[in-house]
């Protein structure tokens, strides 16, 4: 059952936002969510919600997971609408029942941080869907490695980042395996009370944590046995390049900001 | 009757995604009550999917499991009673203890079904008797047990609950040989002992070929044969098209046969062998005598 859970959301691809330096591609999705708040109306959600679907088109991810990754947060959603829907009450009144009240402003705005945060969501699990962990991970020690001069031991987080990506599917699995096992034993897991249920969790977590232990310890071993010293003077296997199509996307993103801005600038209403 | 039986089973893993995936394909099987059953077939032909139907741990996708003649799926109580019915141990039993002691540890199950004090005991001291476990071994942390040592504790922890059906998933991966052989000894002792139905899951033809009455091998997600091993080895041939080694003197005797001796072709222990053998040279040599 556990395994029906999808981790690492990584969609592998050979788009050109696939092959995109993922240090971009954050930086770009930093910028995306900028412009998204920086749009003062409509016409400037607008151009953010064109700017998803070419992206989510370049990309060539099926345009199901644009579904899959705003499943989650719908009651957020709908709660934004009805909160918008039901306390704004300036403007033209649209429909009234006793304490109800809807005005045209209110749908307006309703509508507005509705897109907003859709538009959020689905453009920023475009980062997720075209870059593999390990690839941000990698990205996000390279965009802090400043930090490094402060004394932040910043090589040291993005391996423990790494590794714990890395050991996530796994311990799901030995989780799986122990919750079968203890189910065979007549544990009440996925038949008794809630209270049966919680105190079933202990011969879940011992063995578990028992289990992690002894990974951690064998992962330590192999990793000295291979000269492993932190992060000073590590050369990487996988270089992040910067090429032309990087370049490119930061025009193709300058322009949608800028039509933004210009969209804020024309239409002040 | 049989124990267990299943009616066109069939299990498919992540249905309505990419990932889709046909593990079990109409798989018919009957098993008799206290028949040792071994199960072969290469990793991913289904057999652990197959063995978790067996207590219910996974639901078919279509078909039926019925153990004692009864389709458990349809009640929850029913549910849980079949899982003291056909105990299962999983690959690996040793990662799943967590007890203070190995007394306790044994005693999960058989609390779990809900038994008195003395009776717990009793099963508690009559299976780690079965597996061999000292009293000393029995008031210690399992964690301070050898693997092997711990191994047959979880394996014991199964035995207390007395199902009628016990079920063996791989139990003697990752031992040396004398731990192979301890822990085949121990199953069929239990077995001689209790007259229950025993199934093993291996991928060693050898332990499989010595010690079950009938096997079961698996491809692909389908019953490949479930036979006798004498009628199973005569396959030998196709055995190995799919991925599965035949025991080491069944090559041998193949090799013969191809070499020009004409021996039966369901040799599969080495005592049978060396018979035929025996008896051949024995013949070849009045030949030359005369």
């Amino acid at each position: 059952m556990l395994k029906d859970i999808t981790l690492g959301q990584f969609f592998p691809g050979s788009s050109p936002i696939h092959k995109m330096d993922a240090r971009f591609k954050l930086i770009l999705t930093v910028a995306f969510i900028v412009m998204l708040f920086m749009a003062k109306n409509k016409w400037g959600l607008l151009i953010g919600a064109v700017f998803t679907l070419l992206t989510f088109l370049i990309s060539r991810i099926p345009f199901t997971m644009m579904w899959k990754s705003i499943k989650p947060i719908i009651p957020l959603v709908m709660f934004t609408a009805v909160l918008n829907l039901f306390f704004v009450k300036t403007g033209e009144v649209l429909f009234e029942w006793q304490f109800i009240r809807i005005t045209d402003e209110g749908l307006d705005t309703a509508v507005f941080m509705v897109s907003r945060i859709v538009l959020l969501i689905v453009g920023s699990s475009l980062l997720t869907y075209t870059t593999s962990p390990i690839d941000l991970t990698d990205a996000i020690e390279r965009l802090l490695s400043p930090l490094k001069r402060f004394g932040v031991p910043v090589h040291a987080l993005a391996m423990m980042m790494t590794i714990a990506l890395r050991f996530i599917p796994t311990l799901l699995e030995e989780t799986d395996k122990i919750m079968n096992a203890q189910k065979a034993r007549g544990s009440e897991l996925d038949t008794g009370s809630f209270r049966d249920k919680v105190r079933g969790m202990i011969p879940i977590f011992i063995p578990l944590f028992v289990s992690s232990f002894r990974r951690a310890e064998e992962l330590a071993t192999a990793m000295e046995c291979r000269c492993y010293h932190g992060g000073e003077g590590r050369t990487r296997m996988k270089q992040l390049h910067i090429t032309y199509i990087d370049w490119i996307g930061c025009v193709y993103m300058a322009i949608f900001i800028a039509g933004v801005v210009a969209a804020n600038i024309i239409i002040q209403s | 009757m049989a124990i267990i039986k299943t009616e066109d089973l069939t299990y498919v893993y992540g249905e309505k995604t990419p990932f889709r995936h046909v593990a079990l394909d109409n798989v018919n099987i009957e098993i008799n009550e206290g028949e040792i059953i071994g199960i072969i077939g290469h990793t991913g032909s289904g057999k652990s999917t197959l063995i978790q139907h067996f207590n219910g741990l996974l639901k078919p996708t279509s078909g039926r499991v019925l153990v004692d003649g009864e389709d458990f799926f349809k009640d929850k109580k029913k549910l849980r009673e079949v899982r003291f019915k056909v105990g299962l141990v999983f690959q690996y039993p040793e990662y799943q203890l967590f007890e203070e002691t190995v007394a306790k540890d044994i005693a999960y199950g058989p609390k779990n079904m809900g038994l008195d004090g003395d009776e717990i005991d009793r099963r508690v001291k009559e299976s780690a008797r079965l597996v061999g476990l000292t009293d000393e071994q029995l008031k210690s942390s399992p964690f301070d047990l050898s693997g092997g040592q711990k191994r047959r504790a979880a394996i014991a922890g199964v035995m207390a609950m007395e199902p009628k059906v016990l079920i063996l998933d791989e139990p003697a991966s990752g031992l040396d040989p004398r731990g192979r052989e301890q822990i085949f000894g121990m199953i069929k002792q239990y077995h001689e002992e209790r007259g229950g139905t025993v199934l093993i899951v291996s991928h060693s033809m050898e332990d499989i070929a010595r010690y079950a009455d009938r096997i079961l091998v698996m491809n692909e997600g389908k019953v490949f044969c479930f036979d006798k091993p004498p009628e199973v080895f005569r396959r030998s041939a196709e055995l190995e098209s799919i991925g599965l080694a035949v025991p080491q003197i069944t090559r041998i005797i193949n090799r013969l046969n191809e070499m020009g001796c004409d021996l039966p072709a369901d040799v599969y222990t080495v005592k049978y062998a060396e018979g035929l053998i025996a008896e051949r040279l024995g013949a070849a040599r009045k030949n030359r005598g005369v």
